[in-house]
């Protein structure tokens, strides 16, 4: 057996924490020295850009926060993006959450953007209603009467009480739904309830692993936009001119996929070329 | 909810609403049971001296610890309960779900192989896609993007769409199923 | 707390500790306290209690049949808990059916009716691959008829186009995986020294 048959033998057999360590400093490295590669736009990121830039200033959307910290690096970026978006417009808005986690996460957002940023004053140009249960059934019932669905915020306020939310009753009165979604319930479930039901102008972010099964909604126009993970976040905030952490974490990911791609490569050719030698081993 | 969304009338309008809100508050109480039987099955652990039976001590002191937090002082900003989610259940959340970026590239190594044209066209498309949602792939070659805004919104789409209908096909059979009642596996054994 | 925490779970890179099974039972617990606590705030107070108190008492029906739910503890009695299932159960398959009828089945449909014959070459080309794609991959799912003959070929061709999207599916998840580890890094990088007043990144 020569050197490079036992070597390839010795690497089809590598221990995986050597990966773990590669793809670790791969990631890191681009943190620490940012190379700025630069973002290109994707049309259903403009899509989504486009209609909200439509809304006209005083309007009122519905944000519907349906995350939680296990994918906020891909999806608090898309949020904090398209609030500055819909802030700078001076757009009011009422964000919910059907994911337990999330109503933090959206109140952390609406006050480093709405109040620190801009100002923004809470139950006059903004509220969060918190989180309710019932998953497909709250966004039913949101078509017919938010008030009856939240009777009051995130902190016990009875919702007749907030200047915001006067000539709110449905959904039917607001401009438009933005959904941030990292699964179930989410954006399918926002497009088959409240979208198809309502007719109701719906954009959309989600996770990367989502991104894909909602493209046939996109081309359907039942979403007039569509961000997909951290490259969709990334998007917007090129859009938007607010570079943020996605901006930040683009040369990292691109790193990460050249780094998965030659793990493929390396693998299937060592595959080849074992299987080629019959030394092929069987795990 | 089905007679609701096509029947616009009062009557019906209004007790479908109903019966949204009781479903509402019902799942609520379905997530209390979920969690009432982790406090029990780590308190068999307990008793049984089971496999890592230490550790259920500090599972249920969370669980005590955030439950009385939050009910007694309220979930807002700058409560006690919420620090403990920035701090807590955020980072370990958010830590656990980024465990998986190194079992995929774990997985690319040892386990992606291309052993038929099947498996090599999925890992073609999967390679195109991956270099053209970054900036990399511009680099490269700046029609990688191109492309790989084909594969999403064509093949790949039309693919997805089938699935979708061959899934909501699928889903309208079984909702009518347990409303006709001939599905009951929901109801448990006995 | 958080970055102790944070390196706590990383440590199950290298190998199974006792570190990380603490900190993943302190998370499993506190994640359980959270949501119990969450809906008491949000669910139970303002959709339950308050209105029930104000004078709604048909509610009661709901609240009897949350508490019914908690039977299932019970040996003898946890048929009860069944009310309570079968309001839930049959309320979200009514709205399934409408939302998959409605929101997949007719509305895709619909989008895939392109035309066959578009203003520039490209479209005429992507739109004879969206129509041809659906058809195939529809077909293959159709197990009804052995796939010999021309079904056999439809369904081979079907294969192909579900191959392309689950790689792209699978480029996709690579780039959420990535994504929430870059996160966690920033995190490390930027938020926790910035705790100390120390500026690591740029």
């Amino acid at each position: 057996m020569n050197a490079i048959t036992s070597a390839a033998i010795s690497m089809e057999r590598f221990d995986r924490r050597y990966i773990f360590l590669v793809i670790f400093v791969i990631v890191l490295f681009p943190l620490l020295m940012p190379i700025g590669l630069p973002i290109r736009v994707s049309k259903e990121a403009m899509g989504a850009y486009e209609a909200i830039d439509k809304i006209p200033p005083g309007s009122k959307i519905y944000f519907a926060c349906d995350y939680d910290p296990g994918s906020m690096p891909e999806l608090h970026p898309m949020t904090i993006a398209i609030l500055n978006h819909l802030f700078s417009h001076n757009v009011k808005v009422i964000g919910a959450c059907l994911w337990p986690g999330g109503p933090p996460l959206l109140e952390e957002a609406l006050n480093k953007v709405g109040v620190q940023k801009y100002g923004k004053k809470y139950g006059v140009d903004f509220v969060n209603l918190g989180y309710k249960e019932g998953r497909e059934v709250v966004m039913v019932s949101l078509g017919r009467s938010i008030p009856t669905t939240f009777p009051d915020d995130f902190y016990g306020t009875p919702i007749s009480q907030l200047p915001v939310m006067q000539g709110v009753r449905s959904l039917n009165d607001v401009a438009m739904i933005v959904n941030i979604s990292a699964g179930y319930p989410g954006t399918k479930e926002w497009v088959q309830q409240v979208q198809s039901r309502y007719h109701v102008i719906l954009a959309a972010g989600c996770t990367a692993v989502s991104a894909p099964e909602y493209y046939p909604y996109y081309q359907s126009g039942q979403l007039v936009g569509l961000l997909g993970g951290l490259a969709g976040a990334a998007e917007y905030e090129k859009l938007v001119g607010v570079a943020g952490t996605a901006t930040r974490g683009m040369d990292a990911q691109s790193l990460g996929h050249l780094a998965i791609i030659l793990f493929i490569a390396l693998g299937n050719f060592l595959y080849l070329y074992l299987k080629k030698k019959g030394k092929l081993t069987r795990r | 909810m089905v007679i609701d969304y096509f029947v616009p009338h009062p009557l019906v309008s209004g007790f479908g609403e109903m019966l949204q809100q009781w479903a509402i508050i019902v799942v609520a109480f379905a997530y209390v049971l979920g969690v009432a039987n982790i406090a029990r099955i780590s308190g068999e652990k307990i008793s049984r001296r089971s496999r890592d039976w230490r550790y259920q001590f500090p599972l249920l002191a969370g669980l005590a610890f955030m439950l009385t937090v939050g009910v007694v002082w309220g979930v807002g900003e700058g409560t006690l309960f919420n620090d403990f989610y920035l701090y807590a259940y955020s980072p370990m959340q958010g830590t656990m779900f980024s465990l998986l970026a190194f079992f995929i590239a774990s997985a690319a190594f040892r386990a992606f192989r291309m052993r038929s044209f099947e498996a090599a066209l999925l890992a073609i498309a999967a390679i195109i896609v991956m270099l053209g949602r970054v900036p990399v792939g511009t680099l490269i070659w700046d029609k990688i993007p191109v492309v790989s805004d084909w594969i999403m919104n064509v093949p790949q789409m039309a693919a997805k769409r089938a699935i979708m209908i061959g899934a909501a096909l699928g889903a309208i059979s079984t909702g009518l199923k347990v409303i006709l009642g001939i599905e009951r596996n929901y109801l448990g054994g006995d | 707390m958080a970055a102790v925490l944070t390196i706590a779970v990383f440590t199950f890179l290298y190998k199974d500790n006792p570190f990380y099974k603490f900190a993943e039972h302190v998370f499993v617990g506190i994640a359980a306290g959270y949501v119990v606590a969450i809906e008491y705030q949000n669910v139970f107070l303002p959709n339950l209690w308050r209105p029930l108190m104000a004078g709604q008492y048909v509610l009661v029906i709901p609240f009897l049949l949350g508490v019914l739910m908690f039977s299932r503890f019970t040996g003898r009695f946890n048929w009860l808990s069944r009310w309570a299932i079968g309001l839930m159960v049959g309320t979200f398959s009514g709205l399934a059916i409408i939302g998959f009828a409605q929101g997949d089945l007719v509305a895709q449909i619909q989008a895939n009716m392109l035309p066959l014959r578009a203003h520039s070459l490209i479209d005429t080309f992507s739109n004879c691959i969206i129509v041809l794609g659906l058809l195939v991959s529809l077909v293959y799912f159709f197990f009804s008829k052995e796939h010999k003959g021309v079904l056999g070929a439809a369904a081979r061709l079907g294969i192909w186009f579900l191959m392309v999207s689950f790689g792209a599916s699978y480029g996709f998840t690579v780039m959420a995986r990535i994504s929430l580890l870059v996160g966690r890094l920033l995190f490390l990088m930027m938020d926790w020294p910035a705790s100390f007043g120390i500026q690591f990144l740029h």
